[in-house]
């Protein structure tokens, strides 16, 4: 096929590269016309013509003005310092949990794990009034703690560690306990780094999840000072300095740089742990 | 559960050292509480509330309610905007999922079909399922800007005249689904590339002993059969996300013009933090749990035909 066709094979690939590279374009034309914006004073944005890159380079002013009429660092550091502590939570809760259903006997342990499997089902979104009205009652609405405290829990990384604890022989856990090892110690010294993969692929996938979260911040909190990014870019825009493209494409840039640029370096370990995540 | 019960002691003797003196009872009691406790109080208990809330006449702030029945569902389903916003998902679903599914098949097999750019076209496809939908919602917004944006000024280069996207009841809907098949598609391709990859090469040999050695003769009789599970996963994943549409409603529609983009996520939204009438809102939210949980369930028994095919 290869030697008797080598013009057929050459217009596949020709043709491979053309598809790919109008698939690409229609996935990266926000991001490279968010940027392009972000660059340009107002009357070119409004002119007729569109240039790609802006004859009066506008983007030091721009950038400044979205930096100063929004704590843009500030939406970006709750979204870090919400993201960890979610995370932290979940992995406290989960470990031990999944170790125990993964690794121990006792009474119990397979009704728990059908809770945790019919848990999986629940759309996070129909959980809202109620964690609402608790927050309410505790007084922690328009706190940290009201975008934290509804994600402690994660069936989802319950199910995915348990998967992965499992797959390691009982020799290691038994030889570990001859050894003196209590189960905290193998917890710490066996089980995570042995899944280390796996923990990161959760964290790739909590992370991702809470960073990009609107409905539960919209909700949860009002007060800009404790936005996450999500909600941020949006509290920007409906402010008075938002009303201008300029500074609001650059503000959009800070809020989804973070992320972008975590996935550029470490690539691979994004995707599969996205991909690993879901199929599981 | 008994039987595993009655097994301990005798399995216990087998493996003295892994059934330990103190017991594993308690220690796996101790290790799960914390997660039991949450799921409880954070999972199961607010399902029940939902469940009481949506049969009372609660209000937020107020501290007495009454059982009220099926009243608020029975408003809910004579409520016009409910079965707008309803259909109006069901049609977002039904442009998203085969759009999101077909591009993400078509740009997989191309991406797998030589290594040429494959890492750079992997990483581009992937970009928008990373980024921030909120911000890139507000950027969307400008390119489907009536004067200004990108979609109206390409068309007006091409001599067609655009119409103003978002606020046409014609197309707002379709332009939200255009952004969903967007930032979906990266993820459905990255799902049919590991589904690409599992496909054991010896089917290939196979199909060409037999004389199916061409491309379409591939794709047909063995790459496209191999992906019907991953397919299936792939469709019900998206279609659950559909119906979880609601950052880039809530950032550049709001649901309108007259409803013309109103869909489930959105009216619970309004109707329970906007206008704060929980009662309707659990309703809601009762009927929303049905349809997702419905989606997740056949997804599951989709996955667990998947294992069982390998």
């Amino acid at each position: 096929m290869i030697a008797r066709f080598p013009g057929r094979r050459f217009a596949g690939r020709v043709a491979r590269h053309a598809i790919l590279i109008l698939t690409a374009a229609f996935a990266l034309l926000p991001f490279v016309w968010m940027v392009s914006l972000s660059l340009k004073p107002p009357e070119e944005i409004f002119q007729a013509d569109f240039h790609l890159w802006p004859t009066a380079f506008h983007g030091v002013e721009n950038y400044r003005v979205a930096l100063t009429a929004a704590p843009m660092f500030r939406f970006l550091l709750n979204g870090l310092l919400v993201c960890t502590a979610i995370f932290a939570l979940q992995l406290l809760v989960c470990i031990p949990c999944a170790y125990a259903l993964a690794k121990l006997r006792f009474r119990g342990r397979d009704t728990l794990f059908s809770a945790v499997l019919v848990g999986l089902l629940l759309p996070p979104q129909a959980l809202a009034i109620p964690h609402f009205v608790m927050l309410n009652v505790f007084g922690l609405l328009d706190t940290y703690a009201a975008l934290i405290l509804p994600w402690a829990i994660s069936t989802f990384g319950i199910f995915l560690l348990r998967q992965f604890f499992r797959s390691i022989p009982d020799e290691i856990i038994r030889a570990a306990r001859l050894d003196g090892l209590g189960e905290f110690e193998i917890i710490w010294r066996i089980m995570i780094p042995m899944t280390a993969p796996a923990l990161t692929a959760f964290g790739i996938f909590s992370v991702v999840a809470h960073w990009n979260d609107l409905f539960w911040p919209l909700i949860a909190v009002r007060r800009e000072e404790i936005s996450t990014p999500a909600l941020g870019i949006l509290l920007f825009r409906d402010d008075e300095a938002g009303q201008f493209f300029g500074p609001l494409m650059a503000g959009a840039v800070i809020i989804v740089a973070p992320l972008l640029v975590a996935f550029l370096i470490a690539q691979r370990r994004f995707i599969d742990g996205l991909a690993v995540t879901t199929m599981r | 559960m008994t039987a595993l019960d009655q097994n301990r002691p005798r399995r216990a003797d087998a493996k003295p050292s892994l059934a330990k003196r103190s017991g594993e009872h308690g220690l796996g009691w101790l290790a799960v509480s914390p997660a039991l406790l949450l799921l409880i109080g954070l999972l199961f208990g607010p399902v029940a509330a939902v469940m009481l809330f949506s049969l009372t006449d609660w209000q937020l702030g107020s501290f007495t309610f009454h059982f009220i029945g099926t009243t608020n569902f029975r408003t809910l389903f004579t409520d016009p905007t409910f079965w707008k916003a309803l259909s109006n998902t069901l049609v977002y679903a039904a442009v998203v999922v085969p759009g999101t599914v077909l591009l993400g098949l078509v740009v997989a097999l191309l991406i797998e079909a030589s290594p040429g750019l494959r890492g750079f076209y992997r990483a581009a496809h992937f970009l928008p399922v990373m980024s921030t939908m909120s911000a890139m919602a507000i950027v969307w917004g400008t390119m489907l800007h009536p004067t200004i944006g990108l979609v109206n000024r390409a068309l007006g280069a091409m001599g067609i005249s655009g119409v103003n996207w978002l606020r046409d009841e014609r197309t707002a809907l379709l332009a939200l689904a255009l952004i969903g098949i967007w930032q979906g598609f990266g993820f459905a391709m990255v799902l049919f590339v590991s589904g690409l990859k599992a496909i054991p090469q010896q089917l290939y040999d196979a199909a060409a002993v037999d004389g199916a050695d061409g491309v379409l003769d591939r794709l047909r009789f063995v790459t496209l059969p191999m992906l019907g599970p991953v397919t299936m996963f792939v469709v019900i994943l998206t279609a659950t996300r559909a119906f979880e549409v609601f950052d880039s409603v809530r950032v550049l529609t709001q649901g309108g013009p007259n409803y013309a983009s109103e869909v489930l996520l959105h009216r619970f939204y309004t109707e329970s933090f906007d206008f704060l009438r929980m009662g309707y809102g659990a309703a809601l939210t009762v009927v929303y749990l049905a349809i997702v949980v419905l989606l997740t369930l056949t997804q599951a028994r989709l996955l667990e035909r998947r294992v069982h095919y390998s």
